[in-house]
């Protein structure tokens, strides 16, 4: 069954048509890497999946909901889809514990020491439980990220979106963001749409590899097929760009 | 200092008054201002329409004028003392500028952390709430301390509806006395028993949200 479905998605900044004609299905399970330009409208298209951007026209389907739908409950389809952003959006006047326990609370109305054990086994898997009652400004930007992750899972999420997640990292931190992200990809069933500039990653654990430029899709293929032969010319000319860098 | 004992059950009546009255308006115009500042940051537009219009014709209209609209106008229909017409006002009219106080709070947060709640199935309204607020109102203490002590002296106007305030007390004694100097001085030095304490502790406040910033 498919968990995010775009059909002929329309999607505009003002005059700026940011996404032209997308279609794309990605299946409950899959692990899906979007890459592309700067501006070719990765951010935009992730961030319509959980109702951050509005689309203009066509139908966009989460876990069975439509997005274009005025009737839509769009905090039904947040809780079962996560995001991880570029710049962690941890709460500053929370500690990393009540970052984790905050949502879960009040939008499960999970159990408090339920919720308690759960965000610490979490903080154990991404390996900072010895963090739990640090305040989010004390954290590394790994760290940071590490904690964004340990958010999001704690609502245990259907999908999980992930925007350029170690882009703002030092080099140094990159490799612990990607451990979590990858354990994530191999231990879970979630489906996984993972924005990144990171490509020994994206050979590792995607299944599928889309390319984007200028607000359209122009390449959607299997991991293998697409870093062996890209068919798109300027999806070529990326792979040589980032693969040089 | 007999002018001060003579009267001293009138001065405190005042104070009493001048007391209640800023308090009130305090907890009102917090409560209000908090209310118009977040309608003027929501995506309806009705909601922000209504929140700018609010706040701009209660922050550039006299306090008189308001206080005079409430005791004249407002009174026939619905009766209320001196006391309660200027307090409303006041209430209404210090809340314009705290409004305007938290909202610019509310627009120092990055949008990030507004956008992290809801990515992670808050509600507007829990977001405000928890996220949000507690961080908008830390930016804006300083300027809400600002409101505070001039709404304790503005209560002043009290004085002008019969409102039984420091200022209106004042008046009468000294008419009375016709010690006008020595009166004032006095009614001066009870705001001050008020505004200092008060800006004492937003000055502590403020120092101690540093640290722990
Ligand atoms: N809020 C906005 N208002 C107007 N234009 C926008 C807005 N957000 C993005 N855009 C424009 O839409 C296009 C796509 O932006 P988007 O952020 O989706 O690109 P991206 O692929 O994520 O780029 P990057 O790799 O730099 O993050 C860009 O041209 C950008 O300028
Ligand atoms: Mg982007």
């Amino acid at each position: 069954m498919s968990m995010i479905e775009f059909k002929d998605v329309q999607k505009y900044y003002g005059d700026f048509h940011a996404l032209h004609d997308v279609n794309l299905k990605i299946d409950a399970g899959e692990t899906v890497v979007l890459i592309g330009p700067s501006g070719s409208g990765k951010s935009t298209l992730i961030r319509t999946i959980n109702g951050l951007e509005e689309i203009e026209e066509g139908q966009l389907l989460v876990d069975g909901f439509d997005l274009h739908d005025p009737k839509t409950d769009i905090n039904k389809i947040r809780k079962n889809v996560g995001m991880v952003f570029q710049h962690f959006n941890l709460y500053n006047n929370k500690t990393v514990l009540e970052n984790i326990m905050l949502a879960p609370r009040l939008v499960l109305h999970r159990d408090e020491a339920e919720n308690k054990r759960i965000a610490m086994e979490l903080l154990e898997q991404v390996g900072l439980a010895d963090k739990a009652n640090s305040m989010p400004a004390a954290l590394s930007g790994g760290q940071k990220q590490r904690v964004a992750i340990a958010r999001s899972l704690a609502m245990k999420p259907k999908a999980l979106l992930f925007d350029e997640p170690t882009s703002a990292l030092d080099p140094e931190m990159i490799g612990d963001v990607l451990d979590v992200m990858r354990d994530i990809a191999r231990d879970s069933d979630m489906t996984l749409l993972v924005v990144t500039h990171e490509m020994s990653f994206a050979k590792a654990v995607a299944d599928r590899v889309i390319f984007m430029a200028d607000g359209r899709i122009l390449e959607d293929s299997s991991t293998e097929a697409f870093f062996e032969n890209p068919t798109e010319p300027r999806a070529k000319k990326f792979l040589s760009q980032v693969e040089h860098h | 200092m007999s002018l001060f004992e003579q009267n001293f059950s009138v001065f405190l009546q005042g104070f009493g008054h001048t007391l209640l009255a800023s308090i009130f308006a305090l907890v009102g115009s917090l409560i209000l201002g908090t209310i118009f500042a977040i309608m003027q940051v929501t995506n309806s537009r009705t909601a922000r329409s209504i929140g700018n219009i609010y706040v701009q014709v209660f922050r550039n209209i006299p306090l008189l004028i308001i206080t005079l609209f409430f005791y004249l106008a407002v009174a026939k229909v619905i009766k209320m003392t001196g006391f309660t017409a200027g307090t409303i006002a006041l209430t209404l009219y210090t809340s314009a500028f705290i409004a305007e106080s938290v909202r610019a709070g509310i627009l120092s947060i990055e949008a990030g952390q507004m956008e992290g709640a809801r990515a992670n199935g808050l509600t507007f309204g829990q977001a405000m709430r928890v996220i949000i607020l507690p961080q908008a109102f830390k930016v804006a203490i300083p300027s809400l301390g600002n409101q505070f002590i001039n709404l304790v002296k503005n209560s002043s106007i009290l004085a002008f509806v019969g409102g039984l305030d420091l200022m209106y007390q004042g008046n009468i004694v000294a008419a009375n006395s016709f010690d006008t100097f020595t009166t004032y001085i006095i009614i001066g030095l009870f705001y001050l028993v008020i505004t200092l304490p008060l800006s004492y502790y937003i000055q502590h406040l403020e120092h101690k949200l540093k640290k722990n910033a």
